[in-house]
């Protein structure tokens, strides 16, 4: 769980920096998206390295939902008679929602991945025009592409103010300092990929990226 | 205080078991909950009826055998409080209070309230212990160990090994049980011979007792009546890693 997931986490703050770069205009933008292709050359064919990324989060979400499935059919086996009077978890909300939650953004990533890199889903589609793409994408007349898009990236970010402590305190954390320090850690990254996520289709819903 | 009390019945392992509501009037504010529970058992016997079974040994709070699910609370409302050290001015007047025993496969309910808990002693049995001569005491000064490490294990030898844990836990871990056995004697020098071999076999012996994977979740620490904190889990994952990057049969290592 806390290896595929730190693998996924670093894959996530590039994306995020990436599209942080439609803040620097069409050309820039587009430019970076055919960098991403050209990254190895002349070693790595066209659009090698992408290939090879993606088989990597490929297998690492493949190994991360493994793990969870076995948890999860795990934590049903232990307890094969429920309780009739059940409190609510306090530890917390992100904590509660880790499952449902890793469902969401699955769906998400799914339908992201058909939207904005096949382009199937897409209005444009044009592969070769990526930041037309995106601001044909988050129309303020799709509204509901942003809504969805908000919805998925608020539960990653709930999954992540859980999933990063938690991550750490599999891989050994384990003083009570260090404790306060992870959960802040978490929440602060939490909140900080939330809002690097959704500075795009909000800047492009309120006409700021054109 | 007039009390609606709501308590899973089960009359043995192969029965099905069912939740029973009772009526008991005049409980004292200042009765524990376990001496409520005597005078319900007093009327039912009176009555004919089969007494509720529930566990309980000293009713100090150090024993580890009471152990009750109140209003979905492992110990009830109090934090840091043993079932029979919780007093009945917890509650209210007129409150329905639902009275069940910890819920886990591994803790099969033998009779109404009590469960075997006996994949602890499984556990402990796999590793919780440590090898030392026989024989008179050795001089206690003459081991150094380090203030905080001292505090650390002290902390963690608090377990009463009650289960509430477990009960409480939304996978039905024991994993901080484990961790507070593996980590008492792991921070002492005493527990250094086999301190790797003793976490691979406790984990495993834990998983194969059939509880739930521990997902740091936190809610364990928050029922413990001796509060074991949630870092000695860090401690027992730190403690595995290291034992898995280690092989016992080659010196050195």
């Amino acid at each position: 769980m806390a290896v595929t997931g730190i693998l996924l986490v670093l894959f996530l703050i590039a994306h995020m920096l990436g599209n942080l770069k439609i803040f620097t205009g069409a050309m820039s933008f587009n430019h970076y998206a055919e960098w991403l292709r050209e990254i190895g050359a002349p070693l790595l064919p066209s659009a090698g390295f992408l290939w090879i990324q993606r088989v990597g989060l490929l297998v690492a979400v493949l190994l991360h939902i493994g793990a969870a499935t076995v948890l999860a059919l795990r934590a049903r086996a232990a307890r094969p008679v429920r309780y009739a009077h059940r409190k609510k978890v306090r530890g917390s909300y992100a904590a509660r929602t880790m499952r449902w939650g890793g469902v969401i953004i699955l769906l998400f990533v799914i339908y992201h991945i058909l939207d904005l890199t096949t382009g199937t889903l897409n209005p444009i589609g044009d592969p070769a025009r990526p930041y037309a793409n995106v601001v044909a994408d988050f129309a303020p007349a799709r509204w509901y592409v942003t809504l969805f898009y908000t919805l998925a990236v608020v539960a990653l970010g709930f999954h992540l103010r859980h999933g990063v402590f938690s991550a750490l305190r599999s891989l050994g954390q384990q003083t009570p300092r260090g404790e306060q320090r992870a959960r802040a850690v978490a929440l602060v990254f939490a909140v900080a990929l939330c809002a690097g996520y959704l500075l795009v289709p909000f800047a492009v819903l309120t006409g700021l990226v054109s | 205080m007039n009390l609606t009390l709501r308590i899973w019945r089960q009359s043995g392992p192969e029965d099905k078991g069912r939740m029973v509501t009772y009526q008991v009037d005049d409980v004292s504010p200042d009765m524990s909950f376990l001496e409520m529970l005597d005078v319900l058992n007093e009327r039912l016997i009176l009555d004919g009826d089969e007494p509720i079974a529930f566990d309980h040994d000293c009713r100090e709070g150090i024993c580890g055998m009471c152990g009750l699910m109140i209003n979905g609370d492992a110990h009830g409302p109090q934090r840091g409080t043993t079932a029979c050290q919780l007093h009945m001015r917890q509650f209210s007047d007129g409150d329905t209070i639902d009275i069940e025993p910890w819920r886990a496969r591994a803790f099969p309910v033998i009779k109404d309230l009590v469960v075997n808990r006996n994949a602890f002693d499984k556990i402990i049995a796999a590793g919780g212990y440590i090898t030392a001569p026989t024989g008179s005491a050795p001089e206690a000064h003459s081991v150094p160990v380090a203030k905080a490490n001292a505090d650390a294990a002290f902390e963690s030898a608090a377990c009463i090994g009650c289960g509430a844990c477990v009960a409480a836990c939304p996978n039905g871990s024991g994993m901080l049980f484990t961790a507070a056995k593996v980590t008492q004697l792991s921070l002492m020098p005493q527990g250094q011979p086999e301190r790797y071999t003793r976490v691979i076999g406790m984990v495993d012996a834990h998983d194969e007792a059939g509880f739930g994977g521990c997902t740091n979740a936190g809610e364990c620490t928050v029922v413990c009546p001796k509060g074991i904190p949630l870092t000695s889990i860090g401690r027992l994952n730190r403690d595995y890693l290291a034992a898995t990057s280690k092989r016992g049969d080659t010196p050195g290592t």
